[in-house]
Parts: C-alpha cells; sequence; structure tokens
C-alpha cells in the first residue's frame, strides 16, 4: 500500500495526466460530430471489413450455386439477343419481322458445366455434367461465352459427350468480318489448342490479318458467335483457296462452363431439306 | 500572492478575449492560425501542484472551447501542454525554484530557457491540437505541416507580446 502511495507520488504527473486527457478526448468525441461521426465510422470499418473479410471466405462455398445463376442468367440474355439478331434488318428480309415474336426465338441455351475436357489428344473430347433429361440432344452446338466449342455427340440421362472443335472432324460453317465469304473451321492436325484454319475460302478473296471469324448460321450455331481473329493468310500452290490460320477466341484450356444450343427450328429446317433432296 | 492571482486572472481575461476576438479571425485556412492564448499556461507560476496545473490547463482549454465550439479539442491540447510544461521544469529547474512562486520569464531563467521552453510547448500544444483535431493519421503530412506552421505563427505572436510587457527588473518578483 504504501509502495503504491509512493508510486502515485512519483508518477502523479502522468497519471494526472492521462485522467485529464482521457476525460477532455471523451469530451471531444461526444459532443463534436465530425469526430463522433469519424468513430462511428471507423467501428463501422471495423465491422465492415470483418464482415466483407468473411464474406470474401463464404463466397467460395457458395461459389458454385452463384456461378449456376449466373450462367443461368447469361442463358436467358443469349436466348434474347438471338431473338434480336434474328429481327435484325440487315440480315434478314423485312417481312419476317411480321412474325409473331414469341415464334422468332429460335435458339435456347442450356447451361451446362464441364465434367472433363482433352486438348492434347489428336481427336478431343469434352464430357457435359448434363444429358437427356436436362434436354441436351445428339447433334446440338455447343458454345461458350467467347467462342465455339463443339458438338454434342452422344447423350445419357445425365451426361453427355461433346465432339471438341479440336477434333479432326469437326467442321464449323464460319464467315470473316464483313466480307460475307464462308469457310469452313477446322482444327486439322494442328498440335496448338489455341489455333485452327478455316478452308474453302477462294484465294481472290481480300483477306487481312487481324479480322475477326464468325460462326454464318449455317451449322447448328446461331448466327455471328465470335470464333476466332485471323492470324496468317497464305496463298495455297495446289488449290485456289487460301490457307487462313486464326487465333480461337475460345480459350479450351481453362474451359469450365458452356452452354448447349438448342435449335428450336432445326427439325423444320432438315425436314425440308430431306424432302428436297428426296424429290 | 494575491497579487500574482491578480496578475493570473487579468492575463487570462485578455488572453481568452485576444484570442476570440483577434487571432480567431487571423490565419490562413487551417494550415496556418495562430494560439497565442497558451501563454497564460507557460506563464503560470512555477510551483504549482501537478493537479491543480493539470485542472486548470483542463478548465482554461474548456473556456476557449467555448469559443471555439469545440468541447474538448482544446481541453485536451492543453493538458498535453501542461504535461510537458511539468516534464520540462522537473528537468531543468532547481528545486529552490520549483520552491518558489516566480513566473517563467525572461529575466528569471534567461532567453534560452525561455525560448526553447515556449517553442518546444506551443509545437507540443499544436501537435495535440492539429492531430486530435484531424482525428485521423490520414494526411498526416498535411496535419504536421499545419500544426508546425501554426506553432512558427504562435511562437512570433507569443515572442512579440512577451517583448511588448517586457520589464527590465520586474517589480513583483516576475
Amino acid at each position: 500500500m504504501k509502495n503504491l502511495w509512493h508510486f502515485f507520488i512519483r508518477f502523479n504527473a502522468v497519471i494526472w495526466f492521462l485522467l485529464f486527457f482521457i476525460f477532455a478526448l471523451i469530451l471531444v468525441i461526444r459532443n463534436n460530430e465530425y469526430q463522433k461521426s469519424y468513430f462511428i465510422n471507423s467501428s463501422n470499418e471495423i465491422v465492415g471489413s470483418f464482415y466483407k473479410e468473411l464474406n470474401y471466405w463464404k463466397g467460395y462455398l457458395a461459389l458454385d450455386k452463384v456461378n449456376q445463376e449466373l450462367v443461368e442468367e447469361n442463358a436467358l440474355l443469349h436466348k434474347k439477343l438471338a431473338q434480336y439478331n434474328l429481327l435484325d434488318t440487315t440480315s434478314v428480309s423485312k417481312d419476317i419481322i411480321q412474325v409473331d415474336s414469341l415464334d422468332s426465338a429460335r435458339y435456347l441455351f442450356i447451361p451446362a458445366k464441364i465434367a472433363n475436357n482433352s486438348i492434347k489428344q489428336k481427336n478431343n473430347y469434352i464430357t457435359l455434367s448434363k444429358g437427356r433429361k436436362h434436354g441436351i440432344q445428339e447433334g446440338m452446338g455447343v458454345i461458350s461465352s467467347t467462342g465455339i466449342v463443339g458438338f454434342v455427340l452422344k447423350t445419357s440421362p445425365n451426361f453427355s459427350t461433346v465432339q471438341s472443335l479440336l477434333h479432326t472432324d469437326t467442321r464449323v460453317s464460319v464467315t470473316i468480318d464483313s466480307l460475307g465469304v464462308f469457310g469452313s473451321l477446322v482444327w486439322g492436325d494442328n498440335q496448338s489448342s489455341n489455333h485452327a484454319y478455316i478452308r474453302e475460302v477462294p484465294s481472290h478473296v481480300l483477306v487481312n490479318k487481324g479480322q475477326k471469324v464468325f460462326t454464318s448460321g449455317f451449322s447448328t450455331f446461331p448466327e455471328g458467335i465470335q470464333v476466332g481473329i485471323i492470324e496468317e493468310v497464305e496463298k495455297s500452290q495446289e488449290d485456289s483457296f487460301l490457307r487462313i490460320k486464326i487465333k480461337l477466341s475460345n480459350d479450351f484450356a481453362t474451359l469450365a462452363r458452356v452452354y448447349v444450343v438448342e435449335d428450336l427450328k432445326e427439325d423444320e429446317q432438315q425436314e425440308l431439306e430431306e424432302l428436297q433432296n428426296n424429290g | 500572492m494575491g497579487k500574482k492571482v491578480i496578475i493570473n486572472i487579468l492575463r487570462l481575461i485578455i488572453l481568452v478575449l485576444l484570442q476570440a476576438g483577434l487571432f480567431k479571425n487571423i490565419g490562413y485556412y487551417n494550415i496556418a492560425s495562430p494560439y497565442p492564448y497558451i501563454l497564460f499556461l507557460l506563464l503560470l507560476p512555477i510551483g504549482i501542484s501537478n493537479f491543480t496545473l493539470y485542472l486548470i490547463a483542463f478548465a482554461y482549454g474548456l473556456i476557449i472551447d467555448a469559443f471555439y465550439d469545440s468541447i474538448g479539442l482544446h481541453a485536451a491540447a492543453c493538458i498535453c501542454l501542461m504535461a510537458f510544461r511539468i516534464f520540462f521544469h522537473n528537468i531543468t529547474l532547481d528545486v529552490e525554484f520549483k520552491k518558489s512562486f516566480i513566473t517563467p520569464s525572461i529575466t528569471q531563467l534567461g532567453f534560452k530557457w525561455f525560448i526553447s521552453y515556449i517553442a518546444i510547448g506551443t509545437f507540443i500544444h499544436h501537435l495535440a491540437l492539429f492531430l486530435i483535431e484531424a482525428f485521423s493519421f490520414k494526411n498526416i503530412l498535411y496535419t504536421l505541416m499545419g500544426s508546425l506552421i501554426s506553432s512558427v505563427f504562435s511562437i512570433l505572436v507569443i515572442l512579440l507580446i512577451t517583448l511588448l510587457t517586457y520589464r527590465k527588473k520586474s517589480y513583483v518578483n516576475g
């Protein structure tokens, strides 16, 4: 007790200072609007950053669900966009606009997740974790948000196999930006998963490096999906076609989510075409 | 003794009025504003007990706060200044000075002592004032610069006041 008293006498300057200073600070904080708000803000900042951090980690748990929702939303947007594309006056003659807009949704986009993917084989296949149950049928096109992926080859109730664009037999009809020429996109025996070739473009067409390549709409893919950018143009010695090398806009190595394109009028078109072939 | 109290009370009133009426309106925004009112605290007689000093500083700061509408701000800064004063007196003054009731002045303690006492005290007060006012370490350079420039301003004003009231040999012992 005596020591405590001595201590207090020895350091009374410091102790009184602390007491008075804290009291003054309390007055400042209690009465000054700015300091008050700042105090509240900073405490909110602490709480806020805590919650932000917590949500950041919690977000990983819900990532799958959120991604799923986003992909589904995207599919809806794609569907709407396809409607608008169909009504584009530059590509479609005017009398088609009179068609009821309810009928004009030609494409449906079914979001799907990639279960298995290969890019290093000569013929690559992709497995999707959605199948017949979800409305996927053989022959449907598969696209991603950045480009085209391939065709559905086989389906089971819950899974489907996709013949990747990186497959020697895959051919996709494409057009080159603003030129109006058609060619077919093949991967061929290419060794890179980022490049492909366009065949059957006549050599008189002026094709430049850097031009964009889109789907033509003749395959099962909707019109106007970007496929890639032209990287090299060579004139072939053997025939009268250009040898065009393009860089694919899709990165097959990191592909995770895709959309399966359902062409609602494919049957009708096929029926008509078969009728002509038979007749 | 009674005379000393009256002189200090007069000094308090004059400095508060000067501060509130004149120096509050002088200055360049928040960067250079003089607070020479602290001269009262610096010139309190030596030998007052620590608790009384803090109490006076606190009350005096609150009076200034009343004029500045900043309850507690100047009080806190004055408490800091008083802590400095006690510390500085402890390490620089002889025991017989501590017992006497003289006013710290150039005449009594020399110009060098007085100028360092005023300068450091003013700077500490202003630093505390600006930091508590800003209430953050954001823009710390701006705050430091403001307190430094204001300190120079205040020190000049305080020295001016000291020179104006300077007497070769004080008749009231300081």
